[in-house]
């Protein structure tokens, strides 16, 4: 036995027994260790933060309206509807799956909603959970094709892509479009409503708090266990850190017109799913399913269930894209959901650094993505630059994004590190 | 090594009963009419060559494939072990050949993979500890349980495969070539936890290549050949007995140089 008994004046930490193996400690600890991960290909969010510093100080350059206040606060509201859609397909992702459907879904939500609510005269509420029902019930005909018949998901979700479309331009083939009323609060929440000075550096000062007795809970835990701990000192630090810098940029968009609800909805929605995915039985089940179904499945967990819930919220949240869509432009048209909405949600989690190898993403990469993607598309728009430039510039960027993804994969495999 | 007697190890009562199983993938027979029983404190050793179907069984009795055939009786009662998880809840722990991990996940995500400690809320510290624990009961050497599993070493994952396999606290521990990628101290670790096993009364199937392992630890060696039961030995069963059983042959090679030599360390005995 290698271990010495316990009691010994110097016991060592239970997970610092190895003497071989060096252990950074301490802040300048933390950075070594921080930079020994990205060499060996755990890039995390390391090059879309670099990316999007890039962008806004290229297009700051170019055009000073870029970061004013005003135009942020368009860029978040125009971030939340792809954005939404976006968090879905980080779930398919993660199960090394694909949804290419999701701009039709939103389309035809939006549609449905314009149809239902404004034609047929439901309850707007009514209308959108209708909508959002049956973009559950389309997931699950996805997962359905893919658990039973074996459907490769890519080929599913295409062809749903066609039939969706075809539904919406049903649904609105007698005028092309609905237009949404413009007093209801529906489009006042995609168009106009702001949280409350107040509110919102509350709202940021609860997030900080909680960071930080989450972090100091776990650290106290630790050292009672006998396990290594954090210094205290990196805690409040990474506490602080956050508080300053949300407040500061809440502060800037005050400023003006404030900070979006619909941006708000949004990150409450990251943050769900950021821990939906990281601290519960369910996100654990979905990175083991991405990582090695086979695996998964002989540890008992339910593959099939994943799968099935992976590809129905994907749907559900396309749904609720395309209802926001619908709320911020007032109207649901035949033009909703194409063009460029499927590609860029895909894109922006990518982007955002959520792996298309599956078993390896996060839920703030749609975050990150999408505020990159609008960020380029609203900078080109304040250039006055043809959408033509816009596709291409995205579509280098998404390049780049997959190939780093694929070079740090490739970079973790030689150094071990899945 | 083998010293213990056979008649001293107390016998419990059947933990796994197998009754004319067979399996077929398509035209292949890789089992036909499998019959054997594991006893509660009792490890029985599987053996047979390469292809002769023991991963399969393992296999079958994890619930990963359905028997083609067959009856399973676990405690006594006929069971159907429908899926992974129906063997797991019964108390039926394996470690594969391919060990099944995950690489993308860390240590204790593997040990702990469909059976985390919080379901709505994962007790990261609390399975980072039991993790520790049931490693250092290995004496596992494991530099850090936080990284993901793909930095590790064959041995190390191994050793990781087995600590996931004694968490649920099973009746019955199935090891397919347990100690295939495990160097010399960490091979008699993982022999003396099949004994520590044995004495708390579990019941344990052990496939190995390795005779001197099967003899060390084995209370009785199950021959596979060609998918068949090809007898059932003892420990103390001569080395031509065992290879004649699982290579079908009465006389080869193998059984021509250990039966010289037995007549070198006969004749060495009778001179010293
Ligand atoms: N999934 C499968 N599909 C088809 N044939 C299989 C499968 N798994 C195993 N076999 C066949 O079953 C036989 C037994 O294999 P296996 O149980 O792995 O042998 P062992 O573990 O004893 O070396 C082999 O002939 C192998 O080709
Ligand atoms: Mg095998």
């Amino acid at each position: 036995m290698s271990q010495p008994p316990d009691g010994s004046p110097n016991t060592p930490l239970l997970d610092r027994a190895d003497v071989r193996v060096k252990h950074a400690t301490g802040i300048s600890g933390a950075f070594e260790a921080f930079i020994t991960r990205v060499k060996s290909g755990d890039l995390g969010f390391l090059p879309v933060i670099v990316g999007l510093l890039i962008i806004c100080t290229v297009f700051q350059i170019l055009n000073p309206v870029f970061l004013s206040s005003a135009n942020i606060a368009n860029l978040l509201f125009d971030s939340s509807t792809i954005g939404v859609i976006s968090l879905g397909i980080v779930c398919v992702l993660m199960v090394a799956q694909i949804d290419l459907s999701v701009g039709s879904v939103s389309g035809f939500a939006s549609a449905l909603v314009g149809t239902l609510w404004v034609n047929q005269g439901w309850p707007v509420l009514l209308a959108i959970v209708a909508a959002l029902v049956i973009g559950a019930l389309i997931g699950a005909a996805y997962a359905f094709l893919f658990n039973w018949l074996g459907m490769p998901s890519f080929v599913s979700t295409l062809s749903g892509l066609l039939a969706f479309l075809g539904l919406q331009l049903f649904l609105l083939r007698s005028t092309g479009s609905i237009n949404l009323p413009f007093e209801s609060p529906l489009v006042s929440f995609g168009q106009l409503l702001t949280v409350p000075n107040w509110l919102s550096y509350a709202l940021v000062a609860l997030a900080a708090v909680g960071v930080f007795l989450t972090d100091y809970r776990i650290q106290q835990r630790r050292r009672t266990s006998g396990l290594s701990t954090q210094p205290m000192g990196t805690v409040a630090i990474k506490a602080l850190a956050i508080l300053v810098g949300l407040e500061l940029i809440v502060f800037y968009l005050n400023q003006t017109r404030g900070v979006p609800w619909m941006f708000g909805l949004f990150v409450c929605l990251v943050i769900a799913m950021n821990y939906a995915l990281k601290q519960t039985q369910w996100g654990r089940a979905m990175t083991a399913v991405g990582g090695n179904p086979e695996a998964a499945r002989r540890a008992g967990i339910n593959v099939t269930r994943i799968y099935m819930s992976a590809f129905m919220i994907c749907s559900t949240l396309a749904a609720l894209g395309g209802v926001l869509a619908a709320s911020r432009l007032a109207s649901a048209s035949q033009q909703a959901g194409t063009g460029d909405v499927n590609l860029n949600a895909i894109a922006a989690a990518v982007i955002g650094g959520t792996s298309l190898f599956g078993g390896r993403g996060s839920a703030y990469s749609a975050l990150l993505g999408i505020i990159v993607i609008q960020a380029i598309s609203s900078g080109l728009t304040l250039l006055d630059l043809s959408s033509s430039l816009r596709y291409m510039i995205t579509g280098a960027v998404l390049a780049i994004a997959v190939i780093v993804d694929s070079l740090s994969r490739r970079s973790r495999m030689s150094s071990g590190r899945g | 090594m083998s010293e213990h007697l056979e008649s001293a190890v107390p016998r419990g009562e059947p933990v796994l009963s197998l009754r004319g199983i067979s399996k077929n993938f398509g035209a292949v027979s890789a089992l036909t009419d499998i019959n054997f029983d594991v006893h509660a404190g009792e490890v029985v050793a599987l053996v047979g060559d390469n292809g002769a179907g023991k991963s399969t069984l393992v296999k079958v009795l994890a619930g990963v494939h359905q028997p083609s055939a067959g009856e399973i009786f676990f405690d006594g009662k006929p069971v159907k072990l429908t899926d992974p998880s129906t063997a797991l809840d019964l108390g039926i722990a394996t470690v594969f050949q391919d060990l099944a991990l995950c690489e993308n996940l860390d240590v204790v995500a593997n040990i702990f993979l469909g059976r985390e400690k919080g379901p709505w809320h994962l007790d990261e510290v609390g399975m980072e500890i039991r993790s520790w624990t049931l490693l250092n009961e290995l004496s596992a050497r494991i530099p850090s349980v936080r990284e993901p599993i793909a930095s590790l070493s064959g041995g190390q994952r191994q050793t990781v495969a087995i600590a996931r396999s004694l968490l649920l606290q099973p009746k019955l521990i199935m090891l397919d070539e347990p100690t295939a990628a495990l160097g010399v101290a960490q091979t008699a670790e993982v022999l003396d936890l099949i004994e520590r096993v044995r004495a708390r009364g579990l019941g344990v199937l052990m496939i190995s290549h390795n005779m001197e392992d099967v003899r060390a630890v084995a209370d009785r060696i199950v021959v596979l050949r060609l998918g068949r039961n090809n007898g059932i030995l003892t420990p103390d069963a001569s080395n031509e007995e065992l290879v004649s059983a699982i290579t079908g042959a009465t006389e080869n090679s193998v059984t021509r140089r250990a039966g010289r030599r037995a007549q070198r360390e006969h004749s060495n005995e009778a001179s010293s």
